[in-house]
């Protein structure tokens, strides 16, 4: 059995549709890479894992049953930004989810059961390269740093499913591929199953084990709303040829936003 | 040239002009006073600074006849009392309702359109109903101060909440948080140093009601006393204690700021 599976999922806002007939399933261990215009429903895919939102019609399993309808500790999730907590050092802020997990009333724990955290935070952290930064607040990081400061975060708790909201968009070149090697590592020692939504073509077509597209299969020109997107591509990677992938490309980055100016005009 | 909004004073002139106009207004009274003085030796209205002196050491250093009292520092202390007495149990009012219609829609969908209305009542004009019902000792004033401020910086602490990104809720759940523990570890910290600017803002309105309070129904307090000496027109203790009353103001509004720095060191460079 899958860990995840959508079937037939619609996602409607009012007359607006933005997801229709969804249908997917995503076996442990999967690192999907999710791409598509602007508009076409990545996000809202992802929040509806992260349960913030519920699909209109249709149902999402884990592991045979209903998915959760608000966010819990079985998935993590790293955004573009605010994902860590600025009043925290980078330590408190590693700290954070095993002491609420283990210290429901207060959110805090003491004496030897929080030094016992602390070392494992603080091994989170330099297997993420934050070692040297354990005291300063967040402000006082990189972008990069702090996005590496929310995956180690999200780490230590163990979710089963990793959410990853454009990790990434805010980096520069440089920095971005350093995480790419980061995020495969640390995919590759937990075993977690990883979404991740990402507007640069590239980073989509070489990380992971999946490459999901998302595109509307039919357009309305007078009512852009009236369709919604769904899957259109669901390609392994790495066993894909070239041709393909720059038909998508093409797809994704010339023809679909071409198609929304001219409607919009 | 550069443009005139393009051009900075150094250190030294950025002093010197913001000394400036203090400099001037006390060129202006002394100027004012003079002249006055010169016409009628006895002009109680602009006193000289000399008599001003007087009035402050024979209110500071001399007991009172009537009580043995030190009258400056018996209203100061009474003032003070109940202007900390009533910013302070607004403060943790506010801060409570604050943070709890901030992150709760129940609770909000309930009271938040209550607190609105509050709000808008004018506290000057229940006074009447708070000496009648509180009477005219020290409760009834403390209450002023407590209704005056209190809705403001509920809704103000209420709107910080709100403008908590969304993400750092979910990331929370996402880490196992109850709601209990995210008002608890994400919520209520980062509304502390909001709770201090929510305060500060409200700490002239919190004076306004406070000397009004006095003036109508005291028996000490700095607003009780400039309007008790007013039927003398006893300018020489009036302006010194206007000046005393500024920079009692100024020096908590001051302390405020440091200890929100010193205490939330992370706040403030968020926004850079």
């Amino acid at each position: 059995m899958s860990q995840l599976e959508f079937s037939n999922v619609w996602k409607e806002y009012g007359d607006q549709v933005v997801l229709e007939g969804l249908d997917l399933s995503v076996e442990e261990g999967e690192f999907c890479s999710i791409v598509g215009a602007s508009g076409c429903g990545k996000t809202t895919f992802l929040r509806m894992l992260l349960g913030e939102e519920s699909p209109t019609r249709g149902s999402i399993e884990l592991d045979g049953k209903p998915l959760p309808d608000e966010p819990g500790p079985d998935r993590g999730v790293v955004f573009q930004r605010y994902s860590v907590f600025p009043h925290l050092t980078v330590l408190q802020n590693v700290m954070l989810g095993p002491e609420l997990q283990k210290a429901p009333l207060t959110g805090r724990l003491f004496g030897q059961a929080k030094r016992a955290v602390r070392e494992n935070a603080a091994g989170v952290l330099a297997s993420v390269g934050l070692d040297h930064a354990l005291d300063k607040y967040p402000t006082e990081l990189s972008g990069g740093m702090q996005q590496r400061l929310a995956l180690a975060q999200s780490l230590i708790t163990r979710p089963r499913i990793l959410l990853l909201d454009e990790p990434f968009g805010a980096l520069d070149p440089g920095i971005r591929s350093d995480m790419h090697e980061l995020i495969l590592n640390l995919w590759q020692q937990t075993g977690l199953t990883v979404f991740m939504i990402t507007h640069d073509l590239q980073e989509g077509f070489y990380l992971g084990t999946r490459l999901l597209v998302f595109d509307k299969v039919r357009t309305d020109a007078q009512a852009l709303g009236a369709y919604g997107a769904t899957v259109t591509y669901d390609l392994p990677i790495g066993s894909t040829s070239g041709s393909t992938i720059d038909g998508i490309r093409k797809h994704v980055e010339e023809d679909v936003p071409r198609a929304m100016e001219a409607a919009a005009l | 040239m550069k443009r005139l909004i393009n051009q900075h004073p150094g250190r030294v002139l950025r002093a010197a002009l913001g000394i400036l106009p203090f400099a001037l207004l006390v060129v202006f009274y002394l100027v004012a006073s003079n002249a006055r003085l010169a016409e009628n030796p006895n002009d109680k209205l602009l006193p000289s600074f000399g008599s001003i002196g007087d009035a402050v050491e024979r209110m500071a250093t001399e007991p009172s006849k009537r009580s043995g009292e030190y009258l400056l520092w018996a209203d100061t202390g009474a003032s003070l009392r109940r202007l900390a007495l009533g910013v302070g149990i607004s403060a943790l009012a506010g801060l409570v309702f604050g943070v709890l219609l901030g992150s709760i829609p129940y609770l909000r969908a309930n009271l938040s359109p209550f607190v609105a209305t509050l709000s808008m009542i004018p506290p000057m004009a229940i006074l009447p109903i708070l000496f009648i019902v509180f009477g005219l000792g020290e409760v009834s004033k403390v209450v002023l101060i407590i209704i005056g401020i209190t809705p403001f910086i509920i809704r103000d602490l209420q709107q910080r909440v709100r403008e908590l990104p969304d993400e750092q809720i979910i990331k929370a759940q996402t880490l196992g948080a109850s709601s209990w523990q995210i008002i608890l570890r994400v919520v209520l910290p980062q509304v502390m140093p909001r709770l201090i600017d929510a305060v500060r803002l409200t700490l002239g309105a919190a004076w306004l009601f406070l000397i009004a309070a006095e003036a109508i129904a005291a028996t000490e307090g700095l607003g009780y006393r400039i309007f008790l000496v007013r039927r003398y027109l006893a300018m020489d203790v009036i302006l010194p204690y206007v000046v005393w009353i500024t920079l009692l103001a100024f020096l908590s509004d001051w302390l405020l700021r440091v200890a929100s720095r010193r205490l939330f060191p992370w706040f403030g460079t968020q926004k850079g």
